[in-house]
């Protein structure tokens, strides 16, 4: 049986996402037997035409070509999967959205003329079909693997769509938010990271999006009885999943309200 | 009952010694950044002396004490749950072969544990899970661990915030299932009251320099347990319970939760009863090996309740319901006893301060309302 062709696909991006394959060592090999690295400039120079069985697409859309390319890269692929926040809610460049772009670049570049650029950052399933998305900032390895096993397999990825409370009890963190009245995200935030910031006495940052069942206000009034204001809430929300629907809701309700 | 004896503070080691020296490795209250935590014991300084802890809905704090007290605590954050049940655990590895595949069970090896300092309502909830697990489908990871655990049992010397044993009938004393039961006195000199309550419990006193205990000793740790009785934090009405709940299935009053609750399972996590599992498959890339690993989940998940087709608690209305309604009401139709054991656990740790007291006398206050009309 022939191998499953793998091609890796940048956007808007900083590239931490597509090194979490690279990053996988103990497990690169296996993958490398399971599947013919076809396309992925970061590994390899050596570029295999398409069709692709298995496409992982890093980054958002931010500019006309790559809103043609990512065109291009869904019918070369049977199995398309965004990495990473950018790539699922837009990434933390999706901030230009509440912003004036044209400000931006006559501020930032000589000749901004040069600049051809959209003046939105969008999630790549706002442009085609995604078949699966993976959260994070960046993407959990492990969950990287899973997919890639799960695609391989024909099932079902076993990522999680409860909070990162989940994480933290697992691991015997004990919360921050109720014994510290630390204000954090995890109540709200997809699991994935391991819980990795309560671990280290911090709040949730709120990495891997909105959780499944994410209720937003609910939240909210519990971190304003923190004495957070607004302001900084706004600032909470807006990271790497500002877009995030959820996200994106509960921070323009706070500019609304607050 | 077995008499009482009386242990000095300064002896305190000497029951750790005891412990180590029977291979068992005692677990207890640690004081860890800033939280009291169970983790590993080896000498009395592992103790959080002179710590208490303030309990709230939503809130807890470390606050210093006036004494030197070992136990002077009411509970840590986390439950003996993540000793006995652990949160993660390998149940099985299959290995391809010729076509077909073989199974090897987890080898079990675990450490001989000695829990140390449990309060009354925690050695109820070790029991309630004795029931889940030890019933009519024994789980041979839990019992592997719990056949050899050895419990010393620490009665409570004061109640908490969020405390409401009273209510549920599973404290503040421990009356029995324990090994060794400690009662700390601290007016006049620091000592305990010790009692057995098993063979080996009373071989381990056997080796500590003990005293017997006078009726005034006696006479304070009662007096303390009545104290403690009545000064609990919060209360909860169980009259009728399963029927309360049962015919209000359409309550507003979970709609009005629903609104509040985060869907987070925080409460679910730190209940020391609460024991839903989900199992993951992982098999290796090259699927020459497959092992199947059972982890802690939630009725508060969506996957939870995920069969064919969908979830089908999809609002968290239904699963508010369903974590209440199973914990105080069928519970009691499957297991013959609650599964709530009055340790406020789910009100301390919920982000949101949801109160699960405060829930039912809502629904019964609000139906007396409408019983009246």
């Amino acid at each position: 049986m022939r191998k499953p062709k793998l091609a890796v696909w940048k956007f808007a991006s900083c590239d931490g996402c597509q090194l979490s394959l690279l990053d996988a060592e103990d497990e690169l090999l296996a993958v490398a037997g399971a599947v013919e690295i076809a396309n992925f400039p970061e590994a390899s120079r050596e570029v295999l035409p398409g069709p692709y069985q298995l496409s992982l697409v890093e980054g958002s859309i931010t500019t006309p070509h790559d809103a043609e390319r990512i065109q291009q890269v869904r019918s070369e692929s049977e199995f398309l999967v965004t990495i990473g926040a950018c790539a699922t809610a837009g990434g933390i460049q999706a901030l230009r959205n509440w912003a004036d772009v044209a400000e931006f670049t006559r501020s930032v570049y000589a000749t901004p003329e040069f600049i051809d650029t959209l003046d939105t950052s969008t999630a790549i399933a706002d442009h085609v079909t995604v078949d699966f998305e993976l959260r994070g900032c960046p993407i959990n390895k492990g969950q990287l693997l899973e997919v890639v096993n799960a695609f391989l397999y024909g099932r079902r990825p076993d990522i999680p769509g409860y909070s990162v409370c989940i994480e933290c009890k697992r691991r015997g963190t004990t919360c921050v938010m109720v014994a510290d009245g630390t204000p954090c995200l995890g109540p709200v935030t997809q699991a994935g990271c391991g819980a990795l910031c309560p671990a280290y006495h911090r709040g949730c940052y709120g990495c891997f999006g909105p959780a499944e069942s994410a209720n937003l206000p609910a939240l909210i009034s519990e971190l304003r009885r923190l004495e957070v204001d607004d302001a900084t809430l706004v600032r909470a929300l807006r990271t790497y999943n500002a877009y995030a629907p959820e996200f994106r809701a509960a921070s323009d309700e706070l500019e609304v309200t607050g | 009952m077995e008499a009482a004896s009386v242990l000095e503070r300064r002896n305190f080691n000497g029951l750790l010694d005891a412990l180590t020296a029977r291979g068992y490795r005692p677990i207890g209250p640690v004081l860890e950044a800033g939280r009291i935590v169970y983790g590993p014991i080896q000498r009395d300084s592992d103790l959080p002396i002179g710590k208490t802890d303030i309990h709230d809905g939503g809130m807890y704090r470390i606050a210093d004490r006036p004494d030197d007290a070992l136990f002077g605590y009411n509970l840590p954050s986390d439950s003996w749950k993540q000793y006995l049940f652990p949160p993660h655990s390998r149940l099985w590895t299959a290995t391809k072969s010729n076509g077909s595949f073989t199974v090897a069970a987890e080898e079990i090896d675990p450490p001989r544990y000695a829990l140390l300092g449990v309060r009354a309502c925690e050695l109820a909830a070790i029991r309630v899970q004795d029931t889940v697990f030890t019933g009519a489908f024994p789980d041979r990871q839990y019992n592997a661990v719990r056949d050899d655990v050895l419990i010393v049992g620490v009665n409570c010397g004061q109640a908490g915030g969020t405390c409401f044993c009273t209510s549920m009938g599973t404290g503040p004393q421990l009356t029995d299932g324990y090994d060794l039961v400690l009662t700390e006195l601290l007016d006049g000199d620091h000592r305990f009251l010790v009692r057995s309550g098993t063979a080996t419990g009373a071989d381990i006193l056997r080796e500590l320099p003990l005293t017997p205990a006078t009726p005034a000793d006696c006479a304070e740790a009662e007096a303390l347990i009545e104290h403690v009785s009545g000064h609990m934090g919060r209360m909860l009405d169980t009259d009728g319970i399963k029927d309360l709940l049962y015919d209000n299935a359409e309550h507003e009053r979970w709609d009005d939760v629903a609104t509040r609750c985060l869907a987070c399972a925080n409460c679910t996590m730190v209940c020391p009863t609460c024991f839903c599992v989900t199992t993951e498959d992982r098999p290796t890339l090259d699927g020459a090996t497959a092992e199947r690993w059972r982890t802690w989940d939630s009725c508060f998940s969506l996957g939870f309740s995920h069969i064919h087709g969908g979830p089908i608690r999809t609002s968290v209305k239904a699963r508010y319901r369903q974590w209440m309604t199973h914990k105080l009401a069928t519970w009691i139709d499957q297991f013959g006893t609650s599964g709530c054991v009055g340790c406020g656990r789910c009100i301390t740790w919920c982000p949101v301060g949801i109160d699960i007291t405060h829930e039912v006398a809502a629904i019964r206050t609000e139906e007396a309302v409408h019983a009246h009309r």
